[in-house]
């Protein structure tokens, strides 16, 4: 019997990803021997920094902990402080978080659908080399971002790190006029999102379908961003503060980032596809028709076609952004003083990249002595190389720079946040 | 001559904050009284082709990647000559100072001049204060910069009306 010739592949550094990891393949003749998703960026202890602060300065510190999802990040942590000292919300606070959140999602999805992406797509190394003969391509996607960005710098006072979020609010709610100073870029985006539909549906996606149990939150009546419960689509249906005991991490010893899975499950699937199939019928018309001009059905199972998920959530966003501006009567404080008590609370809200669980435990005078934070990419990670896995299978034959080039690609379905998880990618394709 | 210093930087970064400290110091020292806008740019590289949209003369300002000689400043004329690759820490998805240059350059997006001054940083890292040879080099190139503007600026015109950049 002929010895089968190994092969390792290795990414030392992954592009176009936030954060920093690797990714390493071992083949064995054309049959997948290994694969690790290596995170190999520090921890950066956000959790225990938090201890002993007052539940006051939460949102801006966990604000620090990414660039591109701060939003989602202060939502969660005032939602889950929120729960602990029975806080309720104006209903036009409640607006306007989703408001923010929208903000959130056009730039982070916009960022990912144009410029990290659809290069790998196209065939180009990165974003500039698309742009020197897609520029009109790039310049609708960086003006679609800018869009979202303004919608966070008037929310939170700036682009980056925003500080306008409070328990119980906002330290200062705008006036209906400086919203509707966003209302016709915001038309503008929405027609941009449904052509970035129509585009991204044209491309080339693998034969690549798996068998996921998708998680999202889920909300009666609307798609979710800041409440509901935690769904998936194998009979999972909990509240927030039922996570632990649903969901565990496990440290795994090639990565700084925990794997999350399900209790007595395994890995699972967050982010644009699992809220997608979950919530379908909560998008707007226009979302939903744009879906199926897209060919897209539910559920969608192939992690490749998230690029033209992501954009159907732009529409989403873009849509929506529109309505809670129409909508929006200024409350009559933009935030209600919440009570310092010794308390427990958990929130669970939609990222950009997916669910992120929040839980503090306060002390009688409001400072934190525990926290625990479950960013999307870490619930991903395991599920990311599980797709590695079988989609190996399917280009083992071909040349090693292309394998590494797919295994990119497949690892930018989830538009992982690295910096989150550790609190991504050289690949390293070995074979024998 | 619409003219524009631009300070890049993470002020929680250590030396990352070089050349937000730069424009910190202009801003101190007057700079905009002789008709040159300073501006802080902390988020992220996306957003500076927007900052210079409508000037005409750019000087840009940030922290470079250590080479064991921290502090020394190294000027590149960016409007002329590509930047090179792994000189300026990445920001935010791989995305930095030079891929803004290289995709503005690109898209025809650079301004008529754009001057890079790099500070060479020492240590990144969360939560450290800048390094005593980036302080230095910060009071120097910011001392540079006054010159220029004094020589280059006779009471310039304000910068034109910020349109939509699309």
């Amino acid at each position: 019997m002929s010895k089968q010739p190994t092969r390792t592949i290795k990414v030392e550094t992954l592009a176009r990803v936030e954060g920093e990891g690797a990714l390493y393949v071992k083949l064995k003749g054309d049959q997948v021997q290994d694969v690790k998703l290596k995170i190999y960026e520090p921890p950066r202890f956000f959790e225990a920094f938090l201890r002993g602060r007052h539940f006051s300065e939460l949102p801006d510190i966990v604000a620090r902990i990414c660039g591109i999802c701060p939003i989602a990040y202060q939502m969660s942590a005032v939602h889950a402080v929120e729960r602990a000292l029975g806080a309720g919300i104006d209903p036009a606070v409640r607006l306007l978080r989703r408001l923010f959140y929208c903000g959130e999602w056009i730039e982070s999805h916009a960022l990912h659908v144009y410029m990290l992406h659809a290069p790998d797509f196209l065939g180009y190394p990165d974003a500039i080399a698309m742009a020197r003969d897609h520029q009109a391509t790039v310049q609708q996607g960086l003006r679609l971002k800018k869009a979202g960005n303004r919608i966070v710098a008037l929310m939170g006072g700036r682009e980056i790190h925003p500080v306008s979020a409070a328990v119980g609010g906002f330290y200062k709610a705008p006036s209906k006029s400086a919203l509707k100073d966003l209302v016709d870029e915001l038309k503008w985006a929405l027609d941009a999102s449904l052509a970035t539909a129509s585009w991204v549906s044209g491309l080339d996606f693998p034969d690549f379908e798996q068998d996921y149990e998708f998680v999202s939150l889920f909300h009666p009546e609307e798609y979710p961003f800041n409440e509901g419960r935690i769904v998936s689509n194998r009979g999972l249906d909990i509240d927030a503060s039922e996570y632990e005991g649903n969901f565990t991490e496990q440290h795994v010893q090639h990565s700084n980032a925990l794997h999350s899975v399900l209790r007595g499950r395994d890995s699972y699937m967050v982010g644009p596809m699992a809220r997608f199939n979950l919530n379908f019928d909560k998008l707007p018309d226009v979302a939903q028709q744009a879906a199926r001009d897209c060919g897209l059905q539910v559920p969608c199972r192939n992690p490749f076609r998230s690029i033209v998920v992501r954009a159907i959530e732009l529409v989403f966003a873009c849509h929506e952004a529109l309505r809670v501006i129409r909508e929006y009567e200024p409350p009559p404080v933009p935030r209600v003083q919440a009570a310092a008590r010794a308390s427990t609370g958990q929130a669970a809200t939609e990222a950009p990249r997916g669910l992120l669980y929040h839980r503090y435990d306060l002390d009688r005078h409001g400072l934190i002595s525990s926290a625990k934070i479950v960013p999307p990419t870490s619930q991903n990670q395991k599920r990311i190389e599980e797709d590695l896995w079988h989609f190996v299978n399917q280009v083992a034959t071909r040349p090693a720079q292309e394998i590494t080039w797919k295994c990119e690609q497949a690892v930018r379905n989830y538009d992982p946040c690295i910096s989150c998880a550790t609190h991504f990618l050289r690949l390293h394709l070995e074979r024998d | 001559m619409a003219l524009c210093i631009i300070g890049c930087g993470n002020f929680d970064r250590g030396d990352d904050a070089a050349g937000l400290l730069v424009a910190r110091r202009l801003h101190a020292l007057g700079v905009e009284t002789l008709g040159a806008e300073i501006i802080e740019q902390s988020a992220g590289s996306f957003s500076l082709m927007d900052s210079w949209f409508g000037f005409d003369h750019v000087i840009l300002v940030d922290a470079i990647a250590p080479r064991g000689t921290p502090g020394q400043v190294q000027v590149w004329k960016a409007h002329a000559d590509r930047l090179p690759e792994d000189v300026f820490p990445c920001s935010t998805h791989a995305f930095g100072v030079r891929e803004a240059v290289e995709l503005a350059r690109v898209m025809n997006r650079l301004p008529h001049t754009l001057l890079i001054y790099g500070i060479e940083g020492k240590r990144f890292f969360l939560g450290a204060p800048p390094s005593p040879e980036v302080e230095r080099a910060v009071v120097s190139v910011a001392e540079r910069l006054v010159m220029w503007v004094s020589d280059s600026l006779v009471q310039t015109p304000k910068r034109p009306p910020r349109d939509t950049f699309g």
